[in-house]
């Protein structure tokens, strides 16, 4: 290639790269503004919200939406119950599919392969068709708005199980069978051997499991049935479509709420984020 | 020595087993069951007085005008929604994975909507749809278009859902076709260049077949998502107007509000044959071929 072609191509490929720079730039414009103005309008008094034209910068800064939202609608206790839901999943879901994932992998033992498939194939029915007899067995357990009633029915999926048989997979054999050398039982070896080495995968479970709890909606709407066992988006979705619908000042306080613990969440460990989509994703 | 692995496997897999079968397996099996009775609400507390009606729920359900609607709807959200989420997941997967300096920042950003609570991501866009004080429409009068009422309009609330939904899920789909991008050896790039591919033909005819496997699994997992397609007529439109947005899952869960246990059960069995049936499809048409 000649010194000029060669030229034109960098210049080419400088230019280039900078309008990719700014079309990914407007795209994340678009997918980051709903956050934004959310959080702005959120401490915008009602009337300045319904401004037109908008205001990107508040006139005036209130917290008054957030305010009644403490005041009024008890957002303290839905934030408990929501965390105190998620924090049980989580430490089920981490804890047993772990376990499992382990046996999976590594151990021999007459029904692996039927569990294996059992569980794999669930992954393909729809959340509806367990809908309906999942409540009419809590409500005959007697767990209808109760905390039991929220969570046991997520304490174990097959995702976890799924995500920590691959992780499992790929840890050596030696290890086990060196520690079986030493007279190790199996229990102590997955305890004490295996579980240590699986810190980036149990972060990641954890992590995904939490927020999925956490922005779950449809089972504690209809589980969770007053005020003291409703979780955050079965309060804010009961709020949006009640007589305050109109409020967006409260409204979107609301949302903030909701959503900024997750945010910063994901926001401090979006690492673990990424791994768990790609191991799951991929193979 | 086969024996004590035996059992500590079992031992280990036992709380799960047990969880799983009450809490996953049992109602699977049971909807099945109840499917072809006539259990209503009423009769939870005495399941045995219900009786044995054979495919009489199916029946009904499937001519029943309503569920064809919102059939026809959820084809919708699969058949528009499913493509329009890939095509933007892939080109922002494609456009991160040629940078290198920001691409952790901007994939940040895109994958930010997934983390969210559909909750409050309802409230939000809501809000910015508004008819008049809305973001959107006042920046589409800002160019001299007068935006529609557009969550209460037969004709565009069924498109800003999806377009809500594939903005909340691309992320998801971005970050496995960035996986799967990364699995593309640079050579045969290299080698594409060299014999005088241009950059479209390269995307075409190296990356696309590459990526085959991985845009399989992309296709699968949203095309089921979308089937199920709930939470968003839920908590924006309500269903409406006039059942426009109203999906088969929100149909569901309408029947099993009014106490229609059985009756709900066959339909959500109806959709499960539905999710069966194009997962296969897509293994068929976007499967291994040569």
């Amino acid at each position: 290639m000649t010194e000029r072609g060669r030229r034109r191509r960098d210049s080419d490929g400088l230019q280039s790269r900078a309008w990719l720079y700014v079309v990914l730039a407007l795209g994340l414009i678009l997918m980051v503004v709903p956050f934004i103005w959310m959080l702005v309008s959120s401490v915008k008094p009602e009337r300045e919200i319904r401004r037109s034209p908008p205001t990107w910068v508040p006139e005036t800064v209130t917290v008054d939406n957030y305010q009644q939202l403490f005041d009024r609608l008890d957002f303290p206790t839905y934030f408990f119950n929501s965390t105190l839901v998620a924090t049980v999943v989580t430490i089920g879901n981490v804890v047993f599919c772990s376990m499992l994932g382990y046996a999976l992998a590594k151990l021999d033992f007459p029904g692996k392969r039927v569990i294996f498939t059992l569980v794999l194939g669930t992954l393909m029915v729809p959340g509806m068709v367990t809908f309906v007899p999942l409540f009419v067995l809590v409500s005959n357990m007697g767990l209808t708005n109760t905390f039991p009633g929220l969570f046991l029915p997520f304490l174990v999926g097959p995702f976890g199980v799924f995500l920590m048989r691959q992780f499992f997979l790929g840890l050596p054999d030696e290890l086990i069978q060196a520690a079986r050398v030493d007279g190790a039982g199996e229990l102590r070896i997955f305890w004490n051997v295996m579980l240590p080495l699986c810190g980036p995968a149990l972060a990641t479970l954890a992590i995904l499991t939490f927020l999925a709890s956490w922005n779950n909606f449809l089972w504690p709407l209809v589980v969770a049935q007053t005020e003291d066992k409703y979780t955050l988006p079965v309060a804010l979705a009961l709020v949006s479509i009640g007589q305050n619908a109109t409020q967006y000042g409260l409204l979107l306080a609301g949302a903030v709420v909701v959503v900024l613990p997750m945010l910063a969440v994901f926001l401090a460990l979006q690492r673990y984020f990424v791994q768990g989509v790609a191991m799951t994703g991929i193979k | 020595m086969r024996r004590r692995q035996a059992i500590a496997a079992w031992v280990l897999a036992l709380p799960f087993v047990v969880l799983f079968a009450v809490f996953t397996a049992w109602p699977v099996i049971s909807s099945l069951f109840m499917s072809f009775t006539d259990l209503r609400s009423t009769d939870i507390q005495t399941p045995f007085a219900t009786n044995f009606v054979g495919f009489d729920n199916y029946v009904n359900v499937l001519g029943d005008p309503l569920f064809g609607k919102v059939a026809f709807n959820t084809l919708l959200y699969v058949v528009v929604g499913v493509p329009l989420t890939m095509v933007l997941a892939l080109a922002a997967a494609v456009g991160l994975n040629s940078i290198a300096w920001l691409r952790g920042f901007f994939r940040v950003g895109y994958y930010l909507p997934v983390v969210t609570s559909i909750v409050a991501v309802a409230v939000v866009w809501r809000f910015l749809l508004q008819p008049e004080s809305g973001l959107i429409n006042q920046v589409l009068g800002f160019i001299g278009i007068d935006g529609p009422d557009w969550l209460n309009s037969t004709t565009f609330a069924l498109p800003s859902l999806i377009v809500m939904a594939a903005w909340r899920n691309l992320g998801t789909l971005m970050v496995i076709f960035l996986a799967g991008l990364q699995t593309v050896p640079r050579e045969m790039h290299e080698a594409a260049e060299v014999d005088g591919a241009g950059r479209w033909q390269r995307f075409r005819y190296v990356t696309i077949p590459m990526l085959r496997p991985t845009l399989l699994f992309g296709a699968v997992i949203t095309g089921i998502g979308y089937l199920q397609f709930f939470e968003e007529p839920f908590v924006m439109t309500q269903g409406g107007p006039l059942d426009s947005t109203r999906s088969v899952a929100f149909y569901i869960y309408d029947q099993f509000g009014f106490g229609n246990y059985s009756f709900a059960a066959a339909a959500s069995y109806v959709l499960f044959i539905a999710v069966v049936a194009l997962t296969a499809a897509q293994f068929r048409l976007l499967g291994e071929r040569r």
